[in-house]
């Protein structure tokens, strides 16, 4: 019996005394990381959630301020109201997509020859490609503008003096995007294919374009916003056209229509969307893509 | 294809084949006939041009002299989707983008095969991928990639089959299975394998005929059992298991054997088996070849006899035991036994004589490198 109550009690002073408390120190270490990626994330959606704000907005003037004064859906309604906008989202679309068609196409035709075929002058080629990445944008367009208009261009400078321009400098980033997944593509597909009964043409539909897809689409999208989002070549190369970006500049210079804010807003959209879309396909896809 | 099954009667022709990359010459006036329905491997140390040779078969690689046949077509020059030859590569070559059924049907849809459905579904179930036709080649182990690959290639009906290490990725114990498998394929479909290997063992477990390759030439060309038991140059003789190497002066001949002096002590060969014109030899004797008796207890007539070694190490394997003898001369020689527990095993610093019966020795060129062919303990597996 005491045999028993003895270890009972040893039992009892065995139980662990009640942990000391966490410092609040601790507890900021821990989670310090998350906090940072928290405020990063303000920092960065900040200013885009003001453009969703304004974009409801109604202004008591003719136009927009930054204060909110009334809420309205109307604007989302009118995109079109203010003069010249909607001719120059169309100019915009039209030169963004004919640059992007023909920057994707030229680039990725370079990039192979850069990756596939050994010739005089490819090393040259190789580093004269990066050098539109490295131009200012200042000196590119203006310098674009002095060969225009010592062409004889200077009459019709506008969608295809703009689209020369684009297509100029998308193409170094189309050949590099592409050169990237080149390199990284095993040749011995390929010769798999040839060893497969697949000729030069069916080798390159059937198993070297479908791998290289990726490298090329990101190229395009890459191209398409660049192209889209260009103010500084494009203003010294338009001429008299006005492309959405002047458009936005010339208007901070008079007024400032709120519908500018559901351009902004919608395209913010479209872009998540398409972000959004991508991931999921990269993760259904993801099991075999290296 | 019915061209194709005209040419599974013929033979491949290799025909003083030579390939340079610059100055370097890959393979040096290559001539080599690999019978039809042979299992053919190509084995050798990783740069001896095996690879390249296959890769000219296949037509990946363009000669610099010399011919490829098959049967008497000459195929040196025509492009790879020409040939009746396929190739399962290295790691596979499966094209990631495509499903597992789609890989396989590849060959038969670009020749435009009719029912090529039906034959893909057959040959899926040969390399017991039936269930597997809709994944994605990364969803699948290596051991049933490599099936892929395999039926990928044969379901061509190639005059010639092609493999370019084709186990190499695979574990040990998968390696050894997909060894058996292959050559039940090939026994099973009698169409011709060109095998290329570092690995001597899955060249002698699987070939009917294995070509050592170093330095672009062809060293010796064979049976396994052949290459292993007589192997003419030093090279073959390491590269090929293992050889101990004794350093010989030819003294004489008597009655169909060649007598030889070694450190003063004499020892035969039988002729047939010498490759040396020389007046000095390499005796080689193989490991597992010799046996080992406490000193001045056993004399042998019948057997060559080395006396005064002493045991300096010995390494418990498991099914053999592996001693070092050093010799008098310094040299230390290997000799394996094996584990029949009838005697007790030696222990350090034991006195032993070596003896071996004179028909399971060869005798090499003593100008050629005593360890031409010994690989590095990182290059094997």
């Amino acid at each position: 019996m005491t045999g028993s109550l003895a270890s009972r009690e040893r039992a009892t002073a065995a139980v662990p005394p009640p942990p000391a408390r966490r410092p609040a120190g601790r507890w900021l270490a821990d989670h310090l990381v998350l906090l940072l990626g928290i405020l990063v994330l303000v920092y960065m959606f900040v200013p885009i959630g003001y453009i969703f704000a304004l974009s409801f907005n109604q202004p008591s003037g003719r136009g927009a301020t930054a204060e909110f004064e009334s809420f309205t859906w109307s604007n989302w309604g009118s995109v079109c109201e203010p003069e010249g906008l909607c001719e120059s989202l169309k100019l915009s679309f039209a030169v963004s997509l004919t640059a992007t068609v023909l920057a994707t196409l030229l680039g990725t035709l370079m990039a192979f020859a850069l990756v596939r075929h050994s010739f005089r002058g490819r090393s040259a080629s190789n580093l004269l490609i990066f050098l539109p990445m490295a131009t200012p944008e200042v000196v590119m367009g203006s310098s674009l503008l002095a060969m225009f208009v010592s062409l004889g261009f200077d009459g019709v400078l506008g969608f295809v003096t703009i689209v020369i321009a684009h297509v100029m400098f998308c193409l170094s980033f189309v050949v590099v995007t592409v050169k990237a997944r080149l390199v990284g593509m095993d040749a011995r597909l390929e010769q798999a294919a040839m060893d497969l009964y697949a000729n030069e043409w069916q080798t390159f539909r059937l198993v070297t374009l479908p791998l290289a897809m990726p490298g090329i689409v990101a190229a395009a999208l890459l191209s398409f916003t660049l192209s889209f989002d260009d103010f500084i070549v494009t203003n010294f190369t338009a001429g008299q056209s006005v492309t959405f970006p002047l458009y936005v500049y010339g208007a901070k210079l008079k007024d400032f229509p709120p519908q500018l804010f559901v351009v902004g807003s919608a395209m913010f959209l479209v872009s998540f969307a398409v972000v959004i879309a991508a991931e999921l396909w990269r993760r259904r896809r993801s099991t075999w893509s290296r | 294809m019915a061209e194709n099954e005209a040419d599974a009667g013929k033979d491949l022709r290799l025909e003083r084949l030579t390939k340079r990359f610059g100055d370097f010459v890959a393979v040096d006036d290559l001539t080599l006939t690999v019978p039809r329905g042979s299992f053919f491997a190509l084995l050798g140390p990783s740069g001896c041009g095996k690879t390249t040779t296959l890769r000219m078969v296949a037509g990946l690689e363009d000669p610099s002299a010399g011919r490829v046949l098959i049967g008497d077509q000459d195929i040196t020059h025509l492009r790879p989707y020409k040939r009746p030859v396929n190739t399962v590569f290295q790691s596979y070559a499966l094209f990631p983008h495509l499903s597992i059924f789609e890989n396989v049907a590849f060959g038969l849809r670009r020749r435009g095969v009719k029912d090529y459905q039906q034959k893909t579904r057959d040959m899926l179930e040969l390399v017991q991928l039936g269930p597997y036709g809709d994944r994605k080649p990364a969803q699948l182990s290596g051991g049933q990639q490599q099936r892929v690959a395999l039926g990928r290639a044969l379901i061509n009906e190639p005059g010639v089959l092609l493999l370019d290490e084709p186990l190499g990725a695979l574990d040990l114990k998968l390696r050894r299975q997909m060894q058996i498998e292959l050559k039940r394929i090939q026994t099973e479909i009698d169409v011709t394998f060109v095998h290329v290997t570092h690995d001597q063992e899955e060249a002698m477990t699987m070939a009917d005929t294995i070509a050592v390759m170093n330095h672009g030439v062809i060293e010796q060309m064979g049976a396994p059992a052949d290459l292993y038991e007589n192997p003419v140059t030093t090279f073959v003789a390491n590269f090929l298991g293992q050889s101990n190497l004794i350093k010989t002066n030819v003294i004489g001949t008597s009655g169909g054997e060649i007598v030889l002096d070694c450190h003063g002590q004499k020892l035969a060969v039988a002729a047939a088996r010498s490759h040396a014109d020389g007046r000095s030899a390499w005796l080689g004797v193989r490991p597992e070849k010799i046996y080992a008796s406490v000193a001045g207890v056993e004399d042998r007539t019948d057997a060559d006899v080395l006396t005064g070694g002493r045991v300096t190490d010995v390494s418990f394997i498991g099914v053999s035991t592996q001693y070092l003898v050093a010799m008098p001369w310094g040299q230390e020689l290997m000799v394996f036994e094996q584990n029949t527990g009838s005697r007790p095993s030696f222990r350090n610093g034991d006195e032993v004589d070596l003896m071996w019966a004179p028909d399971h020795a060869f005798l090499l060129d003593a100008d050629q490198d005593a360890h031409a062919g010994m690989m590095r303990p990182e290059d094997r597996e």
